[in-house]
């Protein structure tokens, strides 16, 4: 599998990562690389084998569905690059 | 006295038990020591004035007796664990500023136990590395160095493997997704563990691979991880992937005692045109295990080839799905927009802003094996593989195998730079020896064993079973008191 320049720009826009138009081909180029390296998976045998979910068999533990945390808006807040009467502000998002 | 900070955990344990000393002063030798060691770009958010608070009470507990082994020890922190009020920013520019209003399990489990925190370590950026060269806080130089060449401490904790071998603190934590422990442990010529997966609680640790991530110790001697490991463990409602499995007295596990064991040394590792330094470095500490008493047996380990790549397409996938949050809207650093630019906009520029190469790299692949139409050729395959090496590895105990023995790295710390012109995938094979085990979930532990023919540290890393860690630390032990690793980077910095 190949990619190309439109592909890299594909995936670029997928990930919301602004990429120069004049890297597109080096970073195709790695992604190349990367993926080259990968397809050795494809030599593997994996007729009947279960994709691994969880690492350890044990099973998660289930709490009781309740707010145990919560009234802290001023430290939720606290990071954010533009936070305006409690709110997280953003560009306009519908005209 | 002079020189405190050059002490093992154990050492000021003792030392401040005996009223010898205090906390204060110990924590004031580090202290000193890192201003005087700007050098190696290990400290990048310093907390002193914390630091001798933390002293102070950990002095008044001493006082009264019955404090933890941990109370009053000087400690490093990998820039990835939020520490509530202190800067934390995975070592990356999107995170610039971000302070934390709350503090991760593990820093805080380990407050709890009276230890004392000096501030925040320079790594790679959000863990991406082999080298500590992707960090937005400029590189981390090994204190161990050739002639004047600079070189790396190994990644992405460089910086706490770095300001341990330095003796800027008695130990630190790091992380390890695939093998970010023990490759710079065994660069610096320390011991790091990789607890067993669900060990140490991820809580306020930035995520990098989820299923991947462990915290664990690094320090100058394997008692010292043994002190350190125990508090850092158990089961936390904050993660539901944390494990209620009764934490035992690691330390007291220490017996040196390893008759009966058996080792195995897979086949699988002894890669074409492998470092005969390496090789022989790998032989000797199996005729030493040997010689302790251990039975030595080789062992095949069939789907070892295939790790690095699962790994790489695994890692990336779960860093794509958890660095989705930095968007610039609810903390870090958002790109200045000029007027009239989207929401849209703002996402792509903070995060090409925001993110270094390496980053971007892997969210992007990441992005890629996740997307329609590569995600069984890519991804279900990669997590396949993942079940199969796993296998290997129980099949390999079923047997009776109590641990292990394989080199860490494949060759000692290489000088800064060296890689700026290689692929990434050479990079990446830095962690051909480590890597296996995150994919299986399984604790492993670096220790320095020797020096190479220029006369840098280089280390072996014994894999043990799932919730064994103690006994593979006696094991590590055993070995530790064999090789008599004692040496030190002369002074520069």
């Amino acid at each position: 599998m190949s990619i190309d320049r439109a592909t890299a720009a594909r995936v670029a826009k997928l990930a919301r990562i602004k990429v120069d138009e004049n890297s597109l081909d080096s970073l195709a180029n790695e992604f190349n690389q990367i993926l080259g390296f990968i397809e050795q998976l494809n030599e593997v045998d994996v007729e009947g084998v279960e994709p691994m979910t969880s690492v350890s068999p044990q099973k998660l533990k289930r709490r009781v569905d309740q707010v145990s945390d919560g009234d802290q808006q001023d430290k939720v807040l606290s990071n954010a690059p533009d936070a305006r009467e409690g709110f997280f502000a953003v560009p306009k998002v519908v005209e | 006295m002079a020189d405190i900070n050059t002490w093992t955990i154990a050492e000021a344990r003792d030392k401040l038990r005996a009223k010898e000393i205090t906390s204060e002063e110990l924590t004031l030798s580090c202290i000193a020591a890192i201003d005087a060691a700007d050098a190696l770009g290990a400290f990048v958010h310093k907390t002193p004035d914390e630091a001798l608070d933390q002293a102070k009470s950990a002095d008044l507990l001493l006082k009264q007796g019955d404090a933890h082994s941990l109370c009053g020890i000087p400690l490093g922190v990998k820039d990835l664990f939020a520490c509530e009020g202190v800067p934390t920013q995975a070592a990356s520019k999107i995170l610039d500023g971000f302070k934390p209003g709350y503090e991760s399990t593990v820093t805080q489990n380990l407050k709890n136990a009276g230890a004392v925190t000096l501030g925040k370590l320079n790594m790679d950026e959000f863990a991406m590395g082999s080298s500590n060269e992707t960090s937005v806080y400029g590189n981390v130089i090994n204190p161990w160095k050739i002639s004047d060449k600079l070189l790396t401490p190994g990644g992405s904790s460089g910086g706490s493997a770095s300001a341990v071998a330095a003796d800027l603190c008695l130990a630190a934590i790091g992380t390890d997704t695939g093998g970010s422990i023990r490759q710079p442990a065994a660069f610096t010529g320390i011991v790091g563990v990789k607890p067993t997966y669900g060990r140490c609680s991820r809580w306020g640790i930035v995520a990098f691979a989820s299923s991947l991530d462990q915290a664990g110790p690094m320090c100058k001697s394997v008692r010292d991880t043994a002190i350190m490991l125990e508090p850092m463990c158990g089961f936390d409602k904050k993660d539901s992937t944390s494990s209620d499995n009764a934490v035992p007295n690691f330390e007291a596990m220490l017996t040196g005692d390893i008759k009966g064991k058996k080792i195995g040394i897979p086949r699988e590792y002894r890669l074409e045109g492998m470092s005969p330094q390496i090789e022989s470095l790998w032989q000797d500490g199996a005729e030493m295990l040997r010689g302790a008493g251990a039975e030595v047996v080789d062992i095949s380990l069939p789907h070892t080839k295939y790790a690095l790549p699962a790994y790489y397409v695994i890692a990336p996938a779960e860093a794509s799905s958890n660095l989705a949050r930095y968007d610039g809207v609810r903390f870090g650093r958002r790109a200045t927009l000029s007027a009239g630019e989207s929401i849209t906009e703002m996402y792509e520029r903070s995060r090409s802003e925001g993110f270094g190469m390496e980053v971007q790299r892997r969210v992007m692949i990441g992005t890629y094996v996740l997307s329609a139409g590569f995600y069984d050729a890519y991804y279900n395959r990669a997590r396949k593989v993942r079940s199969l090496i796993k296998q290997d590895f129980e099949n390999v105990f079923s047997t009776g195998v109590d641990a292990i023995l394989t080199p860490t790295t494949p060759s000692a710390a290489f000088e800064l730079g060296k890689m700026e012109s290689a692929d990434p995938v050479e990079m990446y094979l830095n962690d051909v020896f480590t890597v296996t085990v995150n994919l299986a979930g399984l604790p492993g532990i670096s220790i320095p064993a020797g020096l190479s023919s220029e006369g840098l540290p280089l280390g072996l890393q014994l894999i043990g079973r799932p919730w064994e860690e103690g006994d593979l630390m006696n094991i590590a032990y055993s070995l530790e008191s064999t090789t008599g690793f004692v040496d030190k980077p002369e002074k520069w910095w």
